[in-house]
């Protein structure tokens, strides 16, 4: 019932070297090739997310070192404005001590003025009352006087002072 | 009405029989598999489009099958092998979906599935058997290969041996199996349909439809089926641990 002749050794013999020909065409023109570029896709996107990752990681870096350097900056600002301001206050403070001092000198040269002026006066007086007396001094000598010319000349001589003064 | 082959004994000796139109139809299984994955792989891109895009499912889908038995280490020597059984099996099913040729009167066959033959697909389940001995040796050294029959206790030996053709057969037996009975089945409904014109070339034509719907469906099933086994064994050969 079973021969072995009816077999078909030629065609089983066939199929297989077919069939590794077949593997061995795939594997070189179709399938080599796209698992090559599947491999090379696999790393492609490894290396990829490692360095979105290193990215990430840097770019939080200097995120950090931004808000550093923001939060650095505010307070030198507000050092800065707090000097600014003090110093301002300062300046103002020291124009009005300037302006006062400037003018309580300028009272006091104010009032040594008058106060020389004052003593010239007083020493011109002096000196006007000395000579007059001399003169008043020298007519009466001068004259002896009655009652009436005395009182004519000090009249006169006291004109002439007036005139003079 | 019998089905026949034209077969010739080549240079007159009895035991070399050459089933003509079974070669045919394996060369056209062969060419259609490789012309196809031929011009679906013309353009290889690092940001895949089209056809790339389900020649590298087709990949990435035996992968898995492999992945899923072994270490992808060793699965990886039998990436290319998995995807050729299952592409060539797939395609000598299909074959003989759409139509089948005979010539009218002696019946002689001219196409059909290739894999409807018993003989094709028990010597390419033997091709795979050999092939898992031949990787055990290469894999795991010829110490451990030899002391694998011994596992997990000596007088395990004898089924392992018996295991190997019990797998040969029946990795063969199913593909053909099915594929024939697919076979024989739609040429009955065909013949049914054809016998005589009448309500049964109509009425035929519906249960067709159907069947062949199912065919498309057994063979896919098929394909994978072997596809898997094969890896199945493979595993059981090249693994380390059980």
């Amino acid at each position: 019932m079973f021969d072995l002749y009816d077999i078909e050794w030629v065609n089983a013999a066939y199929q297989l070297l077919a069939f590794f020909v077949l593997l061995l065409l795939l594997k070189k023109f179709a399938f080599g090739p796209i698992m090559d570029m599947m491999e090379k896709r696999e790393n492609h996107v490894a290396e990829q997310i490692s360095s979105a990752e290193k990215n990430r990681e840097e770019a939080e870096k200097y995120l950090e070192e931004q808000r550093e350097a923001i939060q650095q900056a505010r307070v030198e600002a507000k050092e800065i404005v707090e000097n600014s301001k003090k110093m301002s206050e300062q300046q103002a403070a020291e124009i009005v001590q300037n302006a006062r001092d400037e003018s309580a000198r300028m009272k006091e040269t104010a009032k040594q003025d008058i106060q020389n002026e004052k003593a010239q006066a007083i020493s011109a007086l002096r000196e006007q009352v000395s000579t007059l007396s001399v003169l008043v001094a020298s007519k009466v000598i001068e004259k002896e006087l009655d009652e009436q010319d005395q009182e004519k000349l000090i009249e006169d001589t006291l004109k002439e002072v007036g005139e003079d003064l | 009405m019998d089905t026949q082959y034209l077969k010739v004994d080549l240079f007159g000796v009895p035991w070399l029989t050459f089933n003509i139109p079974n070669a045919i139809m394996i060369t056209v299984a062969m060419a259609i598999v490789f012309f196809v994955c031929f011009f679906m792989s013309r353009k290889i891109q690092m940001y895949p489009s089209g056809a790339q895009n389900a020649m590298e499912y087709l990949v990435q889908f035996i992968k898995n099958i492999i992945s899923s038995t072994m270490d992808w280490d060793r699965g990886k020597n039998f990436l290319m092998l998995g995807i050729t059984i299952i592409l060539y099996v797939f395609v000598a099913n299909m074959l003989g979906v759409p139509f089948e040729l005979a010539t009218a009167e002696e019946h002689y066959v001219w196409w059909n599935s290739p894999t409807s033959n018993p003989v094709l697909t028990i010597s390419l389940a033997a091709f795979v058997i050999i092939l898992t001995h031949v990787y055990g040796l290469k894999l795991k050294g010829p110490k451990e290969y030899g002391k694998d029959y011994f596992r997990p206790a000596f007088f395990m030996a004898p089924f392992k041996v018996v295991e190997d053709f019990a797998n040969t057969l029946t990795l063969g037996m199913r593909l053909y199996a099915n594929v024939y009975a697919k076979e024989v089945i739609m040429m009955m409904i065909v013949g049914l349909g054809a016998a005589t014109i009448g309500f049964w070339t109509f009425a035929a034509f519906i249960p067709l439809v159907v069947f062949q719907a199912f065919s498309v469906f057994i063979g896919t099933l098929q394909a994978f089926i072997f596809c898997m086994l094969t890896m199945v064994y493979m595993s059981h050969k090249v693994n380390e641990e059980h």
